[in-house]
């Protein structure tokens, strides 16, 4: 488990998953939807196992199904890791 | 008038290349993509035709179904993609013999290594049998009869057979079908030779005195196929036509195939009722040739006894000596090859094939492809597959 939460960090981590996933990173910023990036369900479980790597951080379905944006999946992640 | 099954397009991704007239064009020739003792894809490149985000969410298996798809439907419906029918008539049979074995095993790995929370999420929809069959419907948007056929290496077979009795019931107008297998891995390749299946010499030689085993390949191939009528009203270019197909099980033994190849026989004698001709209207045989001892002893008594003495007539060659067994897609890709060999009226070899052994005395077509002679009216083959289990699909096959 990584003791550094910040921002920073946790932004880095979430770019690199979705570009991993299939994403292209020049379409990343916060303020890109899920949908227009085509980031499904099951992108999301893939993304939590690695927040959970990484932070030890446990997203459940739940926690992600209103989130929108990816700003808001990086600001759910430092919340939770705070 | 019952409802005829026409061939629009053939696609193909085989250890000699990707397309289905590679295929083709080198067997004919007499080449051999095994290497090593395996038949890989080495020139699948998944990139070429899956976004990395599809290449992510499909199987070996699958991604080379997806590209033989595309190569198939592009040459029966056009480049653009657009279905000439309703959707929902048209379906998609994909069948295999394993499914994402693969996947099965990276994710078994991270179970034992890392835990259960490793595990990742796809791997249900990466492993699944009808994964091949899911990802060919969902990129082509076909809503009709969708799902996977799983008989072993006779798999295949009864994929297009189980698709084309589709159409002839009228459940369809199109089917996409075919089969895929990719499971060159440590479970598989160690299974196979602990039961002394595969070739200890790493050497594909169907009928051939010295064989010892099959060598394993993989792969996948796919088929449009149209009811007649349709495809004519639509100006499509007709490949050929599957005229028969005929099926039946051993009831024997779990791997090894009934010896006299009584019920091989029976299921080839089934499929030339169901096309309605006799033995002496078959021009070439498409062997299953898996080039084990008991396959290919068994089968030629099959063929012996079905087609009396048409069988010492005519050539009789295993695309297997070419490319391994590609098992539940092996059916698939050697119906694409019979097609593509009855349209040049050309028999390719069985490639290597020199050592005769007593009592497998058909004309296995040494040495090079040689002609397909036929009298008047369309030039027809049989294309056997036997798998495991005691399945035995065969398949009659017509073109002009």
């Amino acid at each position: 488990m990584a003791t550094q939460v910040s921002n920073e960090s946790v932004e880095k981590t979430i770019y690199d998953g979705l570009v991993e996933l299939g994403t292209e990173r020049d379409d990343l910023s916060r303020e890109a939807t899920l949908e227009s990036l085509d980031v499904d369900s099951l992108d999301l479980v893939e993304l939590a196992q690695i927040v959970e790597d990484e932070y030890g951080v446990e997203l459940k379905g739940d926690d992600v199904k209103d989130v929108k944006t990816v700003g808001e999946v990086i600001d759910l992640v430092v919340a939770k890791a705070s | 008038m019952s409802r005829r099954v026409v061939i629009t397009g053939v696609g193909a991704v085989t250890p000699l290349g990707v397309g289905a007239q590679t295929l083709i064009d080198r067997w004919s020739a007499g080449e051999s993509g095994i290497e090593d003792g395996f038949g890989r894809c080495l020139d699948f490149e998944p990139l070429d035709f899956l976004s990395k985000k599809e290449a992510r969410r499909n199987d070996r298996f699958a991604q080379m179904a997806i590209a033989a798809g595309n190569e198939a439907i592009a040459q029966a419906f056009g480049e653009d993609g657009g279905l000439p029918y309703d959707p929902y008539r048209v379906g998609c049979v994909i069948a295999t013999g394993i499914g994402g074995l693969v996947s099965l095993e990276r994710e078994q790995e991270k179970l034992i290594t890392k835990g259960p929370k490793a595990v990742s999420p796809l791997a249900v929809p990466l492993m699944m049998g009808n994964a091949a069959a899911a990802a060919v419907s969902m990129r082509h948007g076909l809503q009709g009869h969708t799902y996977a056929v799983s008989s072993a290496c006779a798999a295949g077979n009864n994929g297009i057979g189980d698709a084309a009795r589709i159409i002839q019931v009228g459940d369809a107008d199109a089917m996409v079908t075919g089969g895929a297998e990719a499971c060159i891995t440590g479970v598989a390749t160690s299974a196979f030779a602990a039961m002394e299946a595969t070739s200890a010499s790493g050497i594909s030689r169907p009928f051939d005195a010295r064989r010892d085993g099959f060598v394993m390949g993989e792969g996948a191939g796919v088929l449009v196929l149209e009811e007649k009528e349709a495809a004519e009203k639509r100006g499509a270019t007709i490949l050929g036509e599957v005229t028969g197909y005929g099926v039946t099980a051993d009831a024997h033994h779990l791997t090894a195939p009934q010896p006299e190849g009584e019920a091989a026989a029976k299921a080839i004698q089934f499929a030339l009722a169901d096309a309605g001709i006799s033995a002496v209207d078959v021009d070439y045989v498409n062997a299953h040739g898996t080039s084990t001892p008991l396959n290919d002893a068994a089968e030629t008594k099959a063929i012996k006894a079905a087609l009396g003495e048409r069988a010492a007539d005519i050539p009789v060659s295993s695309t297997k000596s070419a490319i391994g067994h590609l098992l539940g897609a092996a059916g698939a890709v050697e119906a694409i090859a019979t097609i593509e060999a009855l349209r040049r009226r050309q028999a390719p070899p069985t490639v290597g094939y020199e050592e005769a052994e007593e009592g497998l005395d058909l004309d296995y077509v040494e040495g090079s492809a040689k002609p397909i002679v036929n009298g008047v009216g369309p030039v027809v083959a049989i294309s056997n597959s036997f798998g495991f289990g005691g399945h035995n699909a065969v398949l009659v096959l017509s073109a002009n």
